[in-house]
């Protein structure tokens, strides 16, 4: 997959999370997402990994006696490699078997002026989904209960952060309020997680997301 | 590990098991797994090593780091955590094997961030040693910082741009 150039960039804390597998399903597929776009932030979880190494280094304790013996016996046992899946589309490898193809087996819902959404089958702890925003059009203006994090697939936004485009991730927290607006030329596609609701200020978004389960 | 991946030398295993097995079963003990357990998991976590030797890459992760990632997946997998994807992945495919120069700054990186740890004050080894053991919330996982991460950061980066040139 071709590498562009990425400028807004995943936060230590996620990326920690993520090397020692303590993370949420919705937000580990994001992590995986992001990674196979941004080589910097690869290099970056690859560090983190590398703390782990670092840390079981530092760790021992005792095997009983026969257990190489029995491990021995066992390495040759039949086993089937997994298959190495590549990117194809303009979906990286890491959704596929979520969407169960590429962009255009997406099965897309309304959720109302024009967004079209399609939630992933995660677990609990978080969710995530993808919006599809027509080109020009603006997202309600909403602030976040806990974390959102948003990964541009197609097209472009631009908020009071900057402006994202394929492969840049924008993490939000208690403390931003943002109203993206998709970019003119093309429509938006976004792989979008959050582990609370969102909060939005006018009361017409807020019965929409009564609908939508945003 | 290399002649593991390349030999398939059982000798050489049995070296590895003798050294990590150990250490695998003491870092699930400590993620609070009980010793039984965590000793059967160990010996799954040697016998996926032999079984996937192929993919370790010396220019990107020590064996420690490679066996830890293994280690973590198994954890992730026992206690029937969240499903956890991976990044797309990389390989050298056909390409001639990297250079040996590349491979033993990578080791020497790692044994220097082995020490750099060891060096952190006790309180933020302490934090660190929590949030991989999966002890930490998000949010006490952003109190972490002065990570010495920096120099083995832009060796794994020149491996990965190595990588991206090889697969063109």
């Amino acid at each position: 997959m071709t590498q562009t150039q990425i400028k807004h960039h995943l936060d230590d804390a996620t990326l920690i999370g993520y090397a020692s597998g303590t993370l949420p399903e919705a937000f580990n597929l994001i992590v995986a997402t992001h990674l196979s776009l941004c080589d910097t932030c690869r290099a970056q979880a690859l560090a983190y990994d590398a703390v782990g190494g670092a840390l079981l280094d530092n760790t021992g304790s005792e095997m009983s006696a026969d257990s190489l013996a029995r491990t021995l016996a066992t390495l040759d046992d039949g086993f089937d490699a997994a298959p190495v899946a590549t990117a194809t589309g303009d979906l990286p490898v890491p959704l596929l078997s979520y969407v169960g193809g590429n962009l255009d087996s997406i099965k897309w819902r309304p959720v109302g002026m024009g967004v079209k959404q399609a939630i992933l089958p995660t677990s609990k702890g978080a969710t995530a989904r993808l919006l599809c925003i027509p080109a020009g059009t603006a997202m309600p203006d909403h602030g976040h209960h806990g974390k959102e994090l948003t990964l541009v697939l197609k097209g472009a936004f631009q908020d009071d952060d900057g402006y994202f485009a394929r492969g840049d991730i924008e993490v939000a927290d208690k403390d931003v309020q943002h109203v993206p607006v998709a970019d003119i030329h093309e429509d938006c596609i976004c792989l979008a997680v959050t582990d609370a609701p969102l909060r939005f200020d006018g009361w017409l978004p807020r019965i929409w997301q009564k609908f939508a389960r945003i | 590990m290399l002649r593991v991946r390349d030999s398939r030398d059982r000798a050489a295993f049995a070296s590895l098991f003798a050294h990590f097995a150990p250490r695998i079963k003491g870092f699930l003990m400590k993620s609070g797994t009980d010793a039984t357990t965590a000793e059967e998991c160990a010996q799954d976590v040697m016998t996926t090593l032999w079984r996937k030797a192929d993919q370790f890459d010396p220019t990107r992760a020590s064996a420690s780091t490679w066996i830890f990632t293994i280690a973590r997946n198994r954890r992730i997998d026992m206690l029937r955590r969240d499903r956890r994807p991976e990044p797309e992945e990389l390989t050298w495919g056909p390409e001639p094997e990297p250079e040996q120069s590349a491979v033993l700054e990578m080791q020497q990186e790692s044994a220097r961030l082995v020490k750099a740890i060891a060096a952190l004050p006790e309180n933020q080894r302490k934090l660190i040693e929590q949030a991989y053991f999966g002890e930490l919330t998000q949010a006490e996982i952003s109190q972490i910082t002065g990570l010495p991460l920096g120099t083995i950061k832009s060796r794994i980066r020149l491996a990965l741009d190595r990588l991206r040139h090889a697969m063109k």
